[in-house]
């Protein structure tokens, strides 16, 4: 076994002993000694002169961290609600079946660790599974037996034979089986890219122009929240700070959302460019990409981008021959953990602490990373502030709707034929989407994923734009003989794995929403469990910290609104003054079978019915 | 006074605190049995309830089926049913079994426990003792039940001004002192 604390020691060594990368400083220790073990938060603790406390706190907030040692190969399979309508169960059972092992375990030869994980950002070929750093996609159960015997015997990675997936994915710094399915380049992030041209036009014009230009253009941001772009780069220029930086969110953990990998893939040069430009707009030096954990396969090929561009005098000092205007960017890389893409969650990780939300006020544009004036966007956000800047901000602004300008990058999962990422003007209505993506006998569809809404038939006119349909990208299509509340439940799920447990109406409050709906689903719910439902879906959504819980009621209440029906058919009338959800007969059934007699009044009989 | 209305009371696995708490409104029993005639309840031991009642109170959560069986027959015959003291909103101590199998909590009671003694080497299983659940209910957990009153036990005062609240149809308050517990 690996000495915990030599390389705890050593990786520590690697950073400077800077406190700050204590995140990079995890991911090293995890990869190099199999876990963060108590001997290494004592070492790294030292090293850092951090309290242990504070070490350990963030040693345990990410899922990719152990402090047990976990197999060779950790295998995460995705078990979201695409995977699990895409056959992820049957998958589950070879693994377990191949390994002789249950989800959460180890073999007893070291080789092989079972996890599940939420999205990994792979819903258009689900079922889709992580081993350590590489994607295996549209999983088969024959699969699944050749993977656990080329490992056992070969004891590499390098031994998987994958088939390499299309475009950058082939590259061989990533050589992944991923597939960008991009089956619609629209005009502003998949349209061919020259760099350095935004980018030479934004270092012609001052700062402020910049900031009018993206004004301009009513870009709004492409993360989820809508937040008008030009707006927070002119509070960030405005805030007083000796430092600036920018930051790009591309933690993409909603569920059914993947377009930014296809963009990080695709047009990871038009990103930096992006971020380079507003770097320029706000007075800012220096850029960070988060990186979520799941798509490490990327940071070899995009530091090597990053590489290509300090060479092309695009990042580092006097850009472009600009003289004084110096920019740089590195890659934070996270570890498993949705709750970091909400952007005072993803500083406090990049900062090197466990990724808890922080409460705003103050915003990021005040205080954000090392409480400086940060811009955050997302990856596409940044894309399309680039282009907007080539192309001037009328051209943008004759895209889309009036509220919603632009296009967007849309990724599309579940029943339908052409699942992938399109690139389409704001203001199609998901008719027209259904159409394209060759969806048919559709019965509801899932906007904004996980903490969005479902949306039955009656709905499918509307548009997608920021003032009627808002999504960060994620599209998923039901079909079909798919149960909306078993649907639901899956989200719920989703959220009560990923509350940070910061807040009770988060944490508690998911719990509960999950189990009251579980009742719907086991015949066991009442009338009353409709108003439960809704009330405490409010307490949960107004009391919680962040957007996390704010949000994780949606997908009870989208289809309390959608599919109020589903429920009402589920309510179940048992005859009794018994809430359908107690069973007397099942209760007593432990101690009957321990005094060996049947109960005095509940007996045999069905729950309820009297002796 | 023939139509008065009734009030049954019971307790379920409590420890009968709450009861006690209600005798503790002391001379104000007196108009209380003015306002109402008492039907089952510890307190007459009457056993069955006789007629339809206005107001169940319910002392203690579901530990056994013979709780069940008294709740249920509470519930028929009650209009309202308060759950009084935090056994019957939550469980409350005899609900720390909970995170214990039940065989394991019974092993340790009549079998493994260090203080004793049981020559025969078997559990209790006199169709006189009634079967315990899987884990302990609250009561809401397994009729519906109309109002919740906290506390361990709540005061004479707060169990007084919920009745009388009740009794008189009028709104019921609660002042922050009365159902504060730290
Ligand atoms: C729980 C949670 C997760 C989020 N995840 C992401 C994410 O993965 N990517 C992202 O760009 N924004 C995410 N956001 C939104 C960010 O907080 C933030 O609004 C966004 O990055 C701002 O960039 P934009 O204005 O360009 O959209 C998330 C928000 C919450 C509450
Ligand atoms: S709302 Fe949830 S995720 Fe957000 S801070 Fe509270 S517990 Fe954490
Ligand atoms: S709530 Fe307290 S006083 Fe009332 S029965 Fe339970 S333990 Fe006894
Ligand atoms: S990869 Fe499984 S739902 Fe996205």
């Amino acid at each position: 076994m690996t000495d915990n604390a030599s390389v705890s020691r050593q990786v520590c060594g690697n950073f400077g002993n800077d406190k700050g990368r204590l995140m990079d400083i995890l991911i090293g220790v995890q990869a190099q000694a199999g876990c963060i073990a108590p001997e290494a938060l004592d070492e790294i603790a030292k090293s850092l002169s951090m309290n242990r406390v504070e070490v350990e706190s963030a040693a345990t907030f990410y899922a990719f961290f152990s402090d047990k040692m976990r197999g060779r190969f950790v295998i995460r399979l995705c078990n979201d609600v695409i995977d699990q309508l895409q056959g992820a169960d049957r998958v589950a059972a070879a693994f377990r079946a191949e390994l002789g092992i249950e989800f959460g375990q180890t073999t007893a030869d070291g080789l092989f660790s079972l996890a599940y994980t939420p999205c990994i950002g792979m819903s258009d070929q689900a079922p889709a599974v992580l081993i350590n750093d590489r994607v295996v996609t549209k999983v088969s159960t024959d699969m699944v037996r050749e993977i656990v015997q080329t490992l056992r015997t070969g004891k590499s990675l390098e031994h998987l034979k994958l088939t390499l997936g299309d475009g950058n994915n082939s590259h061989p710094l990533v050589r992944a089986m991923v597939n960008n399915n991009l089956r619609e380049r629209g005009a502003v992030v998949f349209a061919p890219y020259t760099p350095g041209v935004a980018l030479q036009r934004a270092l012609s014009e001052q700062p402020v122009e910049i900031i009018k230009i993206i004004k301009a253009s009513r870009l709004r941001g492409r993360g989820g929240a809508g937040f008008p772009t030009g707006m927070k780069w002119e509070f960030t220029r405005a805030a007083p700070g000796e430092r600036k930086f920018v930051v790009c969110n591309a933690d993409e953990g909603e569920p059914g959302t993947f377009k930014d990998r296809v963009i990080l893939t695709e047009a990871p040069g038009l990103v930096f460019e992006g971020m380079t430009i507003a770097g320029y707009a706000v007075g800012a030096s220096e850029g960070i990409v988060y990186l979520r954990g799941e798509y490490a396969y990327l940071l070899a090929y995009l530091e090597d981008v990053l590489a290509k561009r300090r060479a092309a005098g695009l990042l580092g000092r006097d850009i472009l021959g600009k003289a004084g205007f110096k920019f740089d960017i590195r890659i934070q890389l996270g570890a498993g953990a949705y709750v970091c893409g909400e952007e005072t969650a993803l500083l406090s990780s990049c900062e090197g602490k466990a990724g808890n939300p922080k409460t705003r006020p103050p915003f990021p544009a005040q205080k954000g990373y090392l409480d400086m004036p940060t811009v955050i966007n997302n990856v596409e956000t940044h894309c399309a502030a680039a282009r907007i800047v080539e192309n001037g901000p009328s051209w943008f602004a004759s895209m889309g709707t009036k509220a919603s300008s632009g296009t967007k990058v849309f990724s599309v999962s579940g029943d339908c034929a052409q699942p992938g990422v399109y690139e389409i003007p704001f203001g199609i209505t998901v008719q027209e989407l259904l159409a394209r993506v060759g969806a048919t006998d559709t019965i509801a569809v899932q906007v904004g994923g996980a903490s969005g809404r479902m949306i039955g038939p009656s709905e499918f006119g509307r548009q997608f734009c920021f003032d009627q349909l808002a999504t960060g990208g994620s599209v998923m299509v039901f079909g079909k003989g798919r149960d909306p509340l078993a649907i639901a439940h899956g989200f719920m799920d989703f959220f009560v794995e990923e509350s940070c447990g910061y807040c009770t109406p988060c944490r508690v409050g998911t719990r509960l929403l999950r189990e009251r709906l579980g009742r719907f689903l086991e015949g066991r719910a009442e009338a009353a469990d409709l108003d439960y439902l809704e009330k405490t879906s409010k307490v949960v959504k107004n009391a919680s910290r962040c957007g996390l819980g704010q949000t994780a009621p949606n997908p009870i209440l989208s289809t309390l609104q959608s599919f109020r029906s589903e429920y009402e058919r589920c309510i179940k009338k048992n005859g009794t003054v018994f809430l359908p959800s107690f069973d007397p007969g099942k209760a007593v059934a432990v101690a009957a079978g321990i005094a060996g007699r049947a109960s005095e009044h509940f007996g045999t009989k069905k729950g309820g019915v009297k002796a | 006074m023939a139509n008065k209305p009734k009030v049954a009371t019971c307790s379920l696995a409590g420890c009968f605190g709450c009861h006690m708490s209600l005798l503790d409104i002391d001379d104000r029993i007196l108009k209380l049995v003015e306002l109402v005639e008492f039907d089952r309840s510890p307190i007459n031991d009457i056993k069955r309830i006789e007629g339809r009642c206005a107001i169940g109170i319910i002392e203690g959560g579901c530990c056994t089926e013979d709780n069940v069986h008294v709740l249920e027959h509470f519930r028929e015959h009650c209009d309202v049913l308060v759950s009084t003291g935090d056994c019957a909103t939550m469980g409350g101590i005899p609900a720390l079994r909970n995170t214990i199998p039940l065989r394991e909590c019974l092993e340790e009671a009549y079998l493994k426990g260090p203080s004793v003694y049981n020559p025969s080497g078997r559990l209790p299983g006199d169709p006189e003792i009634p079967l315990m659940l899987d884990k302990v209910y609250p009561c809401h957990e397994v009729v519906k039940i109309d109002y919740h009153l906290p506390g361990c036990p709540p005061s004479a005062d707060a169990i007084w001004e919920t009745l009388v609240a009740l009794l008189s149809g009028k709104p019921l308050s609660l002042p922050y002192g009365l159902i504060k517990y730290d």
